[in-house]
């Protein structure tokens, strides 16, 4: 049974705040007990306690598929890109190389790559992914698009990225602002991976003046 | 409909009006709207005419995975009949070339007095790479055996007292008058070489290959 073509996985990263809910959940599930297929990433460690959920994107040109040397990463006709298939996976690692959004992982010990497949087993009869169903903030919602249409009339769904010359579109939606999305309808990854935060700087104007701990001897 | 112009929706899973998975969508939709053995997008995005042939060979897309053409299949069959058919040819001309070539012909292999009852002999026949045995069991009979164990060749020693034969490596015991396992892994009866008396001579003539 495939996944219902009405129901859409979409991410908000402005709402993840970091919790591990998702993490956790993911960590229960039977399939693969013990290791979490969902990926709780910090934008900018250093500067920001911002966290993003990074879950398969299931890409329409999936490239860890393209690079697979063994063909043991296939995509169900409902789009969703599936697990490495165990008897054909060989663990080489070009799908972690090659995903640009940094989602396959190499299980060394058990010789296999082993990825977010939007919970197959549950999606499949038409219920949520585990982390969509746990998230406290709804940083990661499974429903319909009217639904998110609702939920969030400030932001657009998008599902278009750019990684330099290479465009992909996904069957996972990232929250984006409106208006942004009507300015330019991708996301140019590259592009944003050099950006820095502007006005993010905080100035801490009560000590600005003199070093309070000038005289502290260490 | 609200006053902000917006429809607020009902998201009540137990509701009884509800439609479809998530209350929202009709429940016609349950099935996917497109066509799902049409997946696949090539990452250059052009139409899949104009990708290489090797895009269509390994494809992505598990329907796609999954399909057998009918000519495909029926190419499969006739090729897999025809090299059975070939194969059972082989066979026969095999078994035809092996009676026209005949056996290996008479070999000495001792005379009657050199052996007294429950002695032994090995000896090596048709050819250097067939180690047999020979085995004096009585007054007037005399037994003789290809030494390959029929379950993995090892050498097998008879035990004259015992009326067997042993294989030491898995305990496989043949009976010492026929041939035939009695104990352990064999399933088939050793090769047994047949005997020719001649003045007092023993010999080899040929050897009868079975298989039950």
């Amino acid at each position: 049974m495939p996944k219902p073509d009405y129901l859409h996985f979409f991410i908000d990263p402005n709402r993840c705040i970091g919790c591990q809910a998702c993490v956790q959940a993911c960590t229960e599930c039977d399939t693969h007990r013990g290791e979490s297929m969902i990926h709780l990433e910090f934008l900018d460690r250093a500067e920001s306690v911002q966290t993003v959920p990074v879950v398969c994107m299931h890409c329409e040109q999936p490239t860890c598929a393209e690079v697979c040397p063994a063909d043991a990463i296939k995509r169900t006709g409902d789009g969703v890109v599936q697990s490495a298939r165990k008897p054909r996976c060989i663990a080489c690692g070009n799908c972690v190389m090659a995903c640009p959004f940094g989602v396959p992982e190499v299980y060394e010990d058990r010789q296999i790559m082993m990825k977010c497949d939007m919970c197959y087993d549950r999606t499949s009869v038409g219920r949520k992914p585990m982390c969509a169903t746990v998230c406290p903030s709804q940083a990661l919602f499974f429903g319909t698009r009217e639904q998110i249409e609702q939920l969030r009339p400030m932001s657009t769904p998008l599902n278009r990225f750019q990684f330099g010359r290479q465009t992909i579109s996904t069957r996972v939606f990232m929250m984006m602002p409106a208006e942004l999305v009507t300015r330019q309808p991708y996301l140019d990854v590259t592009a944003a991976m050099d950006e820095r935060p502007r006005a993010r700087a905080i100035a801490l104007t009560l000590i600005a003046d003199s070093d309070p701990f000038a005289g502290v001897e260490v | 409909m609200n006053g902000d112009g917006r429809e607020r929706l009902d998201i009540r899973i137990d509701d009884a009006d509800r439609q479809g998975l998530t209350g929202t969508a009709p429940a016609a939709l349950d099935r996917p709207l497109r066509d799902v053995e049409q997946v696949t997008i090539a990452p250059d995005w052009r139409p899949m005419d104009e990708q290489p042939a090797w895009r269509t060979d390994f494809p992505i897309d598990w329907p796609q995975d999954q399909y057998v053409e009918r000519r495909d299949f029926m190419k499969f069959m006739v090729l897999t009949s025809l090299a059975f058919t070939a194969g059972q040819l082989w066979i026969a001309a095999e078994n035809w070339w092996r009676r026209q070539r005949g056996g290996a012909g008479l070999v000495r292999l001792a005379a009657l007095d050199d052996l007294t009852v429950g002695a032994t002999r090995t000896f090596a026949y048709p050819s250097e790479q067939d180690p047999c045995v020979l085995v004096r069991t009585g007054e007037q009979s005399f037994v003789a055996y290809s030494q390959k164990c029929t379950h993995l060749s090892c050498a097998v020693l008879p035990r004259v007292a015992e009326g067997i034969i042993r294989c030491p490596c898995h305990e496989g015991l043949f009976d010492l008058a026929s041939g035939r396992p009695v104990a352990g892994p064999p399933r088939r009866p050793l090769s047994r070489v047949l005997l020719e008396f001649r003045a007092g001579q023993i010999y080899a003539a040929g050897v009868e290959e079975r298989t039950a």
